[in-house]
């Protein structure tokens, strides 16, 4: 039974005349364990897939499971606790006027926590912060610090799927190794499956085992990444997409 | 010496703040000939704000200090606001990250060309037309009658950037100076811009200033390059040596970036030596 | 000298050691940049003064303010005992003043207290709920704000009778429809950014959410704007007053005392001019006020 099943997901956004089909018949499975990687251009609907499995994007037909349970269209709070999501842009997905103790003691209260001081403490451990980042504001971070946030508010959960919306596009390179580094450690420790959004081919190849081309929507080809290394393509967008990559 | 267009020495940029003064650009000097001259850096490297110096645009509170920032030999510090004003964009042009905050959202694109045309050079309304269409050619826009018609939020990212370029281009400048043109835009949109930009520069004998924080990039698309860490130049090389390039920082910044052809299980950290930030900035003279 | 030079490194500390060490430190950086606006801490100045004056009124005024003298009504300025001459019926004018302070802190603070909050209140469910909710709030908005803010409050008041504490009830019912459309705009900004998403994906229910996520960052924009409107409060209560429906006679509110020397103002002018003074001195500091606290409050400013 695989970890996430996505079969025949349209997403769209406005009603009638004004509707933008965002995904069309988006069908992948993801095991558990495995790292699946999107990749495609701005619009191509890669992080509207996303969206549209944590409830962020409430227009959407098709079936999505978790360990092959669907999800309801009201997501309970126990779903919270096996999905979650690094969101692309680490300066606007923490609250300006919270520290990272609030933003992390008040996931773990959500989610019926009894020992939050002691888990912040970890939790900022495992992601390569420690203690005295523990009382800043996100103000006080480097972007790559907040990531390291943003990681570990997801991680808060004790999620089994980590879903990851472009986690190192707005950070500079040498942190961006840093930050994959620490993901690549988080999914062998704790044996998380991982989805991931990312437009640098490079990027996914290096975090992923398999991986979906999307253009327009739709999905055009699902490939694994030793055919990505070897630059072998059936679908023309595809190469066209590698040869500009070069 | 006479084919320096520009000629930038010991230049400073300060911010000065409740703790004292920080200095975001530190005593970087280089010159500018008919090339295409790259400088890379992270966030906070003092890259953009090296750009900006030399239109002086740096924002209040911020000092530009100098020995001298020379234009075709006139040094552009004893210039007056107004004379400045003459400078930006009639000889020196800037394209910045994001076509959409750079264009009037409210005005179509063709009466925006057209009014930048004529600001610089006395036309009538017909002649800043045809002009502006030429423009729009020039930048690989197939229907540019159309494009003249439509309102900036109608435009792609890509269209956009390529209209800023063309927007930059009618005045022609002897010098653009293009901060991170193509971060915002795709892969596929990325090369075609850049392929413009070369054909430009190239017939035209500019002098391009490209401000990048992707070192393939900026290997790729340019004749030398500026390595900038913590306000100062640590080193100066030929692009096409850039991957050969000796300074730990800039060898950290190649490796850890993941290769496509090169699996590996972690991808090298940076590690950063408090030493960079001391020794003094490399001179990009000629 | 040492010890000193340390509470400022433990205040501006990077990495604060707790909770309240990490608020203190926090507000002591917008207390020092709010102190490097010169302008902001004038106008703070005239408030503290303020503020002290009211508390102190018995000690300060130099004679009783309801005492009248008729045999030395409308004295000019600097009249020996009378720095600032007497009233229509010989009241000393500089202890109207002073007294009239109170009075005129205490509706600057009800309605400071009650408008925003309700603003704020309805400004964000309706920002965030959205659909029919959204719809039925902003029409209920529309409808306050279509009045006249005067003709409103005067309908109020003479539905409730006259008095300060009425006239302070219906300047808020009147002052709270543009808090809501601030914070119903915010609201709309801020409930699209990732940091909302993020707390949605955690489960958190839209009271949570409103109450700990949205409001703290609507506050920053309405206390300024509060700041910013104080004088028309001041000159609302005034003008309720000049109508009879406000502070009642011979209570010193400042607005009543322009009023009443209106009727002087070509022969003796300053029975109007200071109250009028009194009142823009006032209303100035609390704008300057209201502009450094923007400068510090306001996440979007600054890095």
């Amino acid at each position: 039974m695989s970890m996430l099943d996505v079969d025949g997901l349209n997403v769209w956004f406005g009603k009638h005349l004004e509707r933008v089909d965002a995904v069309k018949g988006a069908t992948f499975q993801v095991a558990r364990g495995e790292s699946f990687g999107l990749v495609g251009e701005s619009g191509s609907g890669k992080s509207t897939i996303l969206r549209a499995i944590t409830g962020l994007a409430p227009d959407w037909s098709g079936t999505l499971s978790i360990e092959g349970q669907p999800i309801a269209k009201k997501r309970p709070k126990t779903f919270f606790k096996q999905v979650q999501m690094v969101f692309q842009d680490p300066y606007a997905s923490l609250h300006p006027r919270h520290s990272v103790d609030q933003v992390l003691g008040e996931t773990l209260h959500l989610h019926g926590f009894q020992d939050i001081d002691t888990r912040v403490v970890k939790l900022l451990d495992d992601v390569g912060l420690g203690q005295k980042f523990r009382f800043r504001y996100p103000h006080q971070l480097s972007g790559g610090q907040r990531q390291r946030v943003a990681i570990a508010r997801a991680l808060a959960p004790e999620p089994e799927l980590l879903l990851l919306d472009e986690p190192t596009s707005a950070l500079d390179v040498s942190v961006q190794a840093e930050i994959l580094n620490l993901l690549t450690d988080l999914r062998a420790d704790r044996g998380l499956t991982y989805l991931m959004v990312s437009h640098d081919l490079s990027v996914v190849a290096h975090m992923c085992d398999r991986l979906a081309v999307m253009k327009s929507g739709d999905i055009v080809e699902i490939m694994s990444v030793d055919a990505l290394r070897a630059m072998n393509a059936t679908h023309p967008y595809t190469q066209q997409l590698f040869k500009a990559s070069l | 010496m006479m084919n320096n267009l520009l000629d930038v020495e010991n230049l400073w940029v300060k911010f000065p703040n409740r703790n004292g003064v920080f200095d975001a650009v530190r005593g970087v000097s280089f010159t500018l000939g008919r090339e295409r001259l790259g400088i890379v850096g992270e966030s906070g490297s003092g890259k953009s704000m090296t750009g900006r110096a030399i239109l002086r645009l740096i924002r209040k509170p911020g000092i530009v200090e100098a020995d001298h920032i020379k234009l075709d030999g006139v040094d552009l510090l004893g210039k007056t606001e107004k004379e400045m004003r003459a400078v930006r964009g009639q000889r020196i042009s800037m394209v910045m990250q994001d076509p959409k905050f750079s264009l009037n959202p409210v005005i179509t694109i063709g009466d925006q060309i057209i009014e930048a045309y004529r600001l610089h050079n006395s036309a009538s309304k017909a002649d800043a037309y045809r002009k502006s269409v030429e423009m729009l050619e020039a930048v690989s826009i197939n229907d540019p009658e159309r494009v003249m018609r439509a309102y900036p939020h109608e435009m792609s990212g890509g269209m956009g950037q390529r209209i800023m370029i063309a927007m930059m281009l009618i005045p022609n400048p002897e010098i653009l100076i293009a901060d991170e043109p193509t971060s915002a835009l795709d892969v596929s949109v990325q090369r075609q811009v850049l392929d413009i930009m070369d054909k430009l520069v190239k017939e035209r004998g500019m002098g391009l200033i490209f401000i990048s924080h992707d070192l393939n990039l900026v290997a790729d698309f340019c004749d030398r390059v500026l390595i900038m860490y913590a306000g100062r130049v640590v080193e100066v090389c030929d692009a096409k040596n850039l991957h050969e390039a000796k300074h730990p920082y800039t060898r950290g910044l190649l490796n850890s970036l993941p290769r496509l052809d090169e699996p590996s299980k972690r991808l090298e950290v940076l590690q950063r030596d408090p030493e960079w930030s001391k020794a003094p900035s490399v001179s990009g003279r000629v | 000298m040492s010890d000193t030079q340390t509470l400022r490194e433990w205040l501006l500390t990077e990495t604060p050691t707790s909770r309240r060490h990490a608020k203190i430190s926090a507000f002591y950086q917008g207390w020092l940049t709010l102190r490097s606006n010169t302008m902001a801490m004038i106008g703070l100045g005239i408030l503290v003064l303020m503020l002290f004056v009211a508390a102190a009124a018995p000690l300060l005024a130099p004679h009783d303010p309801f005492v009248q003298d008729l045999g030395n009504r409308l004295a000019p300025l600097g009249t020996e005992g009378h720095v600032f001459g007497t009233d229509s019926l010989g009241r000393d004018i500089l202890s109207r003043l002073i007294y009239g302070s109170r009075i005129t802190l205490y509706i600057v603070a009800l309605v400071a207290l009650i408008a925003p909050i309700a603003g704020l209140l309805v400004g964000t469910v309706s920002g965030y709920v959205g659909g029919w909710t959204d719809a039925v709030l902003m029409r209920i908005t529309d409808i306050f704000l279509a009045f006249p803010r005067l003709i409103l409050a005067l309908a109020f008041v003479a539905a409730l009778g006259a008095g300060i504490e009425n006239a302070v009830l219906a300047i808020s019912l009147t002052a709270w429809p543009p808090y809501a459309r601030i914070s119903r705009a915010e609201t709309l900004t801020i409930r699209s950014s990732d940091y909302i998403s993020a707390i949605q994906l955690q489960g958190a229910g839209a009271f949570r959410i409103i109450t700990k996520h949205i409001w703290p960052l609507c506050i920053s924009s309405l206390i300024v704007r509060v700041t910013l409107d104080m004088a028309g409060i001041i000159l609302a209560a005034a003008g309720l007053g000049f109508l009879g429906l406000g502070a009642q006679p011979p209570s010193p509110e400042w607005g009543a005392m322009i009023s009443e020397g209106r009727r002087f103002i070509l022969d003796y002018w300053w029975v109007a001019t200071v109250p009028g003074l009194a009142i823009f001195t006032v209303s100035l500091a609390f704008n300057l006020l209201g502009d450094g606290l923007r400068d510090v409050l306001d996440p979007k400013a600054g890095e």
